[in-house]
């Protein structure tokens, strides 16, 4: 390999390698998301079970 | 939710399989078909990537700054973030133009930088001042107030990127090649059919990045509202 093939082969690594540490930190943050929507979900559920357990039954 | 949505024409799927399809076949054609450079040799073959990623940051930093009028125009809530997230990925776009030239330059010229070459200068000042946006941008708490200031420090920007463009062809000293001069491109055959591939293969993957992130920020926004409601 020359030196020139060694620069043109680093440079083209450097652009895939930027692309794909983009696309992990955008993984990453959907990950962040759905734990949050999972997060909300729960919350969202708990009052309705709260509302069960209020009715009078005597 | 209608704040912060908007119905785009082309699916992100069909966008991603388009990137795909564009970048594996702009490779191919830079490294199976295009000629060698006859000053250059191998190394000229940086060039597609270089400018095309170049052209793109440029694209994106014009987007951002379109979308920051449209958002001091309409008050659009979705334009501040779209404007955000354009100026966003040309700072990703604009980092690979300073490491692929770097490595350019030292092949070519010996240097990885050199400070008396304007047009190098030029676009690092550009690449500065987008990337103190960002210092702007969350150092104001969130709402009209840093959507308003955003807007305005990115239209700002948007002089900058002309006179980065222009100081390629002004400068006294052409280290740095001219490829597009007034009368077109100054190669033809296989070269500009090559370019022409990855400066398209680019624009679409910088889209389709653009439309993924977008996304996420809606989600996130969206998320924050129902968490405070």
């Amino acid at each position: 390999m020359t030196t020139a093939e060694k620069y043109v082969t680093a440079a083209y690594c450097t652009v895939f390698a930027v692309v794909l540490v983009y696309v992990l930190i955008i993984a990453l943050k959907l990950n962040r998301l759905e734990r949050e929507v999972q997060a909300l979900e729960r919350r969202e559920a708990k009052p309705a079970e709260d509302e069960r357990e209020t009715i009078s039954v005597g | 939710m209608e704040a912060v949505s908007r119905q785009y024409r082309v699916p992100l799927p069909a966008l991603a399989a388009a990137s795909l399809v564009l970048v594996t076949l702009a490779l191919a054609l830079i490294f199976f078909v295009a000629p060698n450079d006859a000053d250059q040799g191998f190394s000229q073959r940086i060039f597609y990537f270089h400018v095309s990623i170049a052209f793109t940051a440029y694209a994106c930093f014009a987007g951002g700054a379109w979308k920051a009028l449209v958002h001091l125009w309409k008050r659009d809530p979705l334009a501040d973030l779209e404007s955000y997230v354009a100026v966003h990925q040309g700072l990703i776009f604009g980092t690979l133009v300073l490491v692929t030239g770097s490595i350019w330059a030292k092949i070519s010229w010996g240097h990885w930088w050199l400070w008396s070459e304007d047009q190098l200068v030029l676009f690092l000042v550009l690449f500065l001042f987008y990337a103190a946006y960002f210092m702007l941008r969350f150092s104001v708490d969130p709402g009209p107030q840093r959507a308003n200031l955003s807007a305005v420090y990115a239209l700002f920007g948007v002089v900058l990127i002309p006179v980065s463009f222009l100081a390629i062809r002004i400068a006294k000293s052409f280290i740095h090649p001219i490829v597009f001069t007034r009368h077109g491109p100054n190669f033809g055959g296989w070269i500009l059919a090559t370019y022409c591939v990855a400066q398209a293969a680019l624009l679409v993957l910088a889209y389709t990045l653009y439309r993924v992130e977008l996304s996420g920020k809606r989600i996130d926004v969206r998320l924050r509202e129902l968490s405070l409601a």
